[in-house]
């Protein structure tokens, strides 16, 4: 194999060196060198955590966690997928559910084995404060829990990482799933809007949608209400 | 009350929000409303005893970093438990500087430690720094006559290096009640362990000790017991309901939290109280009835 060129990096997946062109993603990278994922690609726009890597740089100690669709590969990179979490996951009817202060802690009771090592926060590709919504779990705040724990998309590298064997992810959609079902304010036009739904009050618009332009598309979506 | 952060723990915030509210009305009577510190995580919950465990002083150095990144000198606590782990944590970690380095170096997403910020329970506060003298000045329903036992347990009084008093013979609780006008009830247990966790894996343990305080504390006349511990509360309320029928016949014993007990006689918000204790106060007048 030839050394780096201005155009090229080297990187390593599981041990072996591969040379590939500069300012590719990771997965990219990996594509042009011959990989094919079965596993450990969904999305490719940084929504779905299928794509969980670990990596170190040349020299350095300290393990890094990544999106292998959102992160350019660099040189001298050391790479691995993780692209599945052995996590158990507790199974509950939502509906049946007393949402009181001890409902995380009751069916995710290893949460109060948090020790504040923070080290799940430094693992999280989406930059979550992930031991403060564990904190906030263990103290019985489901809201806290849930709006810290907003953008996670269960890419599992928190709870790979944990001392103490916590299965945030899951705990924390529980905490979402609570929120939203006994605590998060109702809106009214939204409940007007799915009687409407139900009996059928788009039909119009929806062929009115099939008959714009883009532009007029583009136009109505840029200029559209977000709550 | 110096540059003081309120550090609340985790039972505060539920199982024992009564306690909370009492003493955030008590406080706030005073002029010296709870400042509650920003993102405090859970102090650990019971003091590691290995000296080489370093993972498990984590979350208490974590808090007083948080009380450093907010400019306050020192932390407050109302749980017995968090101010014993929270305490013990600061003196082993500020004891030898490898131990300070070992714990910087892992936290490296933290400023350092720095070492010197205080950890107080409010008791401490409110006899050192505030003076039990202006509290019996807020005092607008005096509870004279009331027999209240002073419960302490083992985590505000030992080790004796971090205890808020002397462990064997410890007054601050009985000189509280008399700022408020009631009457201590000195009892033999007053200073013994409830059982703490052990409720979880051997509650006949726990029942059999809660029972001896209990039991102790209503033949020397006591009508009211307060503690500062919400486990303590836990063990001892679920004590006195399972084993009611072997405890010192016709009297009732209200078990309640010091602070409880200050917003009565400061007629500021209690938090709930057990039906007994509305019955204790129906004889008691208030500000209003003695003004007339
Ligand atoms: S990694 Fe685990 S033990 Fe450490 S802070 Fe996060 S949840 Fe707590
Ligand atoms: S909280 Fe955990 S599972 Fe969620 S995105 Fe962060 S590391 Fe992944
Ligand atoms: S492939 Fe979905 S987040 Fe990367």
């Amino acid at each position: 194999m030839s050394i780096p060129s201005e155009n090229t990096i080297r990187i390593y997946v599981m041990g072996s060196a591969y040379e590939v062109p500069r300012g590719l993603t990771i997965m990219d990278a990996m594509e042009h060198a011959g990989w094919r994922f079965t596993r450990g690609a969904g999305c490719r726009s940084g929504f779905c955590g299928a794509c969980s890597t670990v990596y170190r740089h040349e020299g350095d100690y300290r393990l890094r966690f990544v999106l292998a669709c959102q992160t350019e590969a660099e040189d001298g990179m050391y790479l691995v997928q993780l692209p599945f979490t052995p996590a158990p996951r507790v199974s509950y009817t939502l509906a049946a559910l007393n949402p009181d202060e001890n409902v995380l802690l009751q069916h995710y009771p290893e949460i109060a084995r948090c020790v504040s090592c923070n080290t799940c926060t430094k693992a999280c590709p989406q930059d979550i404060e992930v031991m403060d919504y564990v904190q906030a779990a263990l103290r019985g705040d489901i809201a806290q829990t849930a709006s810290l724990s907003f953008d996670c998309i269960q890419c599992g590298l928190c709870s790979m990482r944990c001392p103490a064997d916590i299965k945030h992810y899951h705990m924390a959609q529980m905490a979402r799933r609570v929120y939203g079902r006994y605590m998060s304010p109702i809106t009214e036009h939204l409940e007007e809007r799915i009687v409407e739904i139900e009996k059928g009050v788009y039909a119009e618009e929806v062929d009115a949608l099939v008959k714009m332009t883009r532009g007029e598309l583009e136009e109505i979506y840029a200029a559209r209400v977000v709550e | 009350m110096n540059n003081t952060a309120y550090f609340p723990g985790c039972s505060l915030k539920a199982e024992a929000s009564d306690y909370e509210r009492s003493a955030a009305a008590v406080m706030e009577a005073l002029g010296q409303p709870l400042e509650e510190l920003e993102r405090w995580t859970c102090c650990g919950t019971v003091y590691s005893l290995t000296d080489d465990d370093l993972m498990h002083q984590l979350a208490s150095v974590r808090n007083l970093i948080r009380a450093q990144e907010c400019g306050a000198e020192e932390i407050v606590t109302l749980c017995s438990m968090c101010f014993n782990t929270l305490k013990r944590s600061k003196v082993f970690i500020e004891q030898d500087a490898a131990r300070l380095e070992t714990v910087n170096a892992f936290m490296d997403e933290e400023p350092d430690y720095e070492g010197g910020i205080e950890v107080f329970h409010l008791l401490e506060i409110l006899r050192d720094q505030v003076g039990f003298e202006s509290i019996e000045g807020r005092v607008t329903r005096p509870l004279s006559g009331l027999r209240v036992a002073p419960y302490y347990g083992c985590t505000l009084l030992r080790p004796r290096e971090i205890g808020i008093d002397e462990p064997d013979t410890p007054m601050i609780l009985q000189d509280f009640i008399r700022t408020l006008w009631a009457t201590p009830v000195e009892f033999a247990f007053q200073a013994e362990c409830c059982g703490t966790y052990q409720i979880v894996d051997t509650p006949e343990m726990v029942l059999e000790k809660s029972h001896r305080i209990l039991s102790s504390a209503m033949r020397a006349g006591a009508e009211v017991m307060v503690t500062s511990c919400p486990l303590c509360m836990h063990n001892l309320r679920l004590c006195y309901e399972e084993l009611r029928s072997s405890l010192p016949e016709k009297r009732e014993l209200s078990i309640v939290y010091w602070t409880q007990l200050a917003a009565i006689a400061f007629e500021v918000e209690t938090g709930e109280l057990p039906a007994s204790m509305d019955k204790l106060l129906e004889g008691l007048p208030t500000s209003m009835e003695l003004v007339r």
